[in-house]
């Protein structure tokens, strides 16, 4: 299967790349598969390759209402890390690390995942403390951090403003080295081509508007491509959650759907070669390959669909921005866009069997889940084949809320703007 | 996006603050009722489209107010008091502060 290698790749060249194969098929849906994948985003794919490869479940179709790569997958930041504080987010996020370090390897395919670090600015003595408690928490676990003082800040990151006169001086920093960046699209592209490559069916421009039943089990699902049946139904639409759970008669989720927004600058010469968050605010900056600042900050803040982002967040990321970095004033952004994220109510994800019989459910990602794609995939494709969770996904269930098991790494209570 | 707020008019939305889902019942704080704190904390309906929620002009006169707002669009069909805001607006308008 090394389609991709030096070999193929001077091969090609040498014919003028005009021989390359499409990367996945074109398959109408069939009558019925084992298992059903509704939503061609990072997380649905590498669930179909992993259900593939780990499990041998190959009759599997990804259905996809618009294009792949036309979600939060295409759409994020791509910042990747495993800085969490809590046991239950520690182990999975590090599982899912531990497969980044290994994905282009094992997809054959360069999802160009750099560990350029990530290091979250601290602002007051006290956000100094808490980082150094989350740090001590991760290594506890396995995990790497160390705590930056402020001149080793100013050496990494030379434009920074580290004056004491900042408007919020910096004190210090928590980084994570293993975290990084990768190329968001090639991850959604490398795991449909992987498991395209193992037989799944990954079928485009096929919305899912209704589920089949037999008796109380789900059964299957219409689409605007006709019926398909399944012994399994997978959900994984990220923002569209709360939509596609109504079509299987469940009204409420403990999620609601805000728009996140993200920009790019014009192509600067290298300019910061980690991803940098700032502890006041929410911000948080690194640099792409080709050379542009992508950026971000708070949520919108209130309940949207509109996958597209309102001037005041656009206000304050680009004040928070200046706040750091007093030179780019003058810098020009280049484009900004908008994603809608399933804010769970405490700020983790729900990987479960169910709710209904026949379904299984992963969604909750908020504005975090790029990170997750693999673990996310793998913990799921786990669920579905054995009709129970693996260790790492156990604690990510629907009921935690109504048990009081609830997994906010931020302790910010049942209000998902703030998670 | 403006809010029009029935008394200082429309206004940035920047003046607000949002509250979320107004379409949630608080029970009785003695209540024991554990599904129906369950799903007054947690369980929202999230439409994509016509939600009913609220909003407090905390940059201007404070009041909550309950705002029908598509979530698509961002259309604003309307706006009225919460019903303890409107009493307590009411008295600080016949007491002459607004
Ligand atoms: C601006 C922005 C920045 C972000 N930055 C980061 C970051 O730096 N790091 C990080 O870890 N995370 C980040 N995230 C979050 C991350 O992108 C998401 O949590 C994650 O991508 C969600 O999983 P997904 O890739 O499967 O979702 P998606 O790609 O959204 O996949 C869901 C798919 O389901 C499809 N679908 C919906 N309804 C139906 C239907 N009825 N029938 C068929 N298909 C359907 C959709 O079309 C979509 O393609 C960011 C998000 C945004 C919006
Ligand atoms: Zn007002």
């Amino acid at each position: 299967m090394a389609e991709y290698s030096a070999f193929s790749l001077l091969k090609n060249a040498l014919s003028g790349n005009k021989d390359w194969k499409p990367a996945w098929r074109k398959p109408d849906p069939k009558a019925s598969y084992d298992v059903i994948v509704i939503g061609g985003g990072g997380h649905g794919l590498s669930t179909a390759y992993y259900l593939a490869k780990e499990h041998g479940i190959t009759n599997v179709a990804v259905l996809e209402k618009g294009w792949l790569g036309s979600g939060n997958v295409g759409r994020n930041t791509t910042a990747v890390r495993s800085n969490y504080l809590l046991p239950a987010n520690t182990r999975f996020y590090e599982h899912s690390m531990k497969l980044w370090e290994n994905l282009s390897h094992d997809l054959n395919y360069n999802v160009m995942f750099s560990q350029r670090g990530c290091l979250n600015l601290a602002h007051t003595p006290a956000q100094l403390d808490d980082f150094a408690r989350r740090g001590n928490a991760m290594r506890h676990l396995g995990v790497d951090a160390e705590l930056m003082t402020t001149a080793e800040i100013a050496r990494l990151v030379p434009a920074l403003n580290v004056s004491a006169t900042a408007r919020f001086p910096i004190v210090g920093g928590l980084m994570q080295r293993r975290a990084g960046t990768a190329r968001h699209d090639a991850v959604a592209w490398g795991y449909a081509r992987g498991a395209d490559r193992r037989g799944v069916d990954i079928i485009e421009n096929c919305e899912v508007t209704g589920f089949l039943r037999d008796g109380d089990r789900i059964s299957g699902v219409t689409t605007s491509r006709g019926e398909v049946r399944a012994r399994k139904v997978a959900v994984a639409v990220a923002g569209s959650t709360g939509q596609v759970m109504r079509l299987a008669g469940i009204d409420t989720m403990p999620i609601e759907s805000q728009v996140l927004q993200a920009f790019v600058t014009e192509s600067l010469k290298p300019f910061i070669d980690t991803v940098l968050t700032f502890g006041m605010g929410h911000f948080y900056m690194s640099q792409s390959d080709k050379g542009g600042l992508v950026y971000g900050g708070d949520l919108d803040g209130y309940n949207s669909y509109a996958q597209r982002g309102s001037l005041p967040v656009v206000d304050e990321v680009m004040s928070e921005m200046l706040a750091l970095f007093p030179g780019l004033a003058r810098v020009r952004m280049l484009r900004s866009w908008g994603g809608v994220c399933d804010m769970s109510m405490d700020g983790s994800p729900i990987i479960t069997t169910g709710p209904l019989p026949g379904m299984y459910l992963n969604c909750g990602w908020c504005y975090g889940g790029f990170k997750a794609t693999p673990a996310s995939g793998w913990c799921f494709a786990w669920t579905i084949a054995k009709d129970e969770p693996h260790d790492i996904n156990a604690p990510f269930t629907l009921n935690r809320f109504h048990r009081g098991l609830v997994i906010d790494d931020k302790g910010q209570g049942a209000t998902p703007r703030l998670h | 996006m403006l809010i029009t707020c029935p008394y200082c008019g429309p206004r940035d939305v920047i003046e607000f603050t949002y509250q979320g889902d107004g379409n949630r019942e608080r029970p009785q704080p003695a209540s024991q009722d554990l599904d129906a704190w369950n799903a007054y904390v947690y369980d929202r309906l999230n439409p994509a489209g016509d939600h009913n929620e609220i909003w407090q002009h905390s940059g201007g006169c404070r009041a909550h107010l309950r705002v029908v707002r598509n979530t698509l669009t961002h259309e604003i069909s309307s706006v009225a008091f919460t019903r303890g805001d409107h009493k307590a607006a009411a008295r600080h308008k016949a007491e002459g502060k607004i």
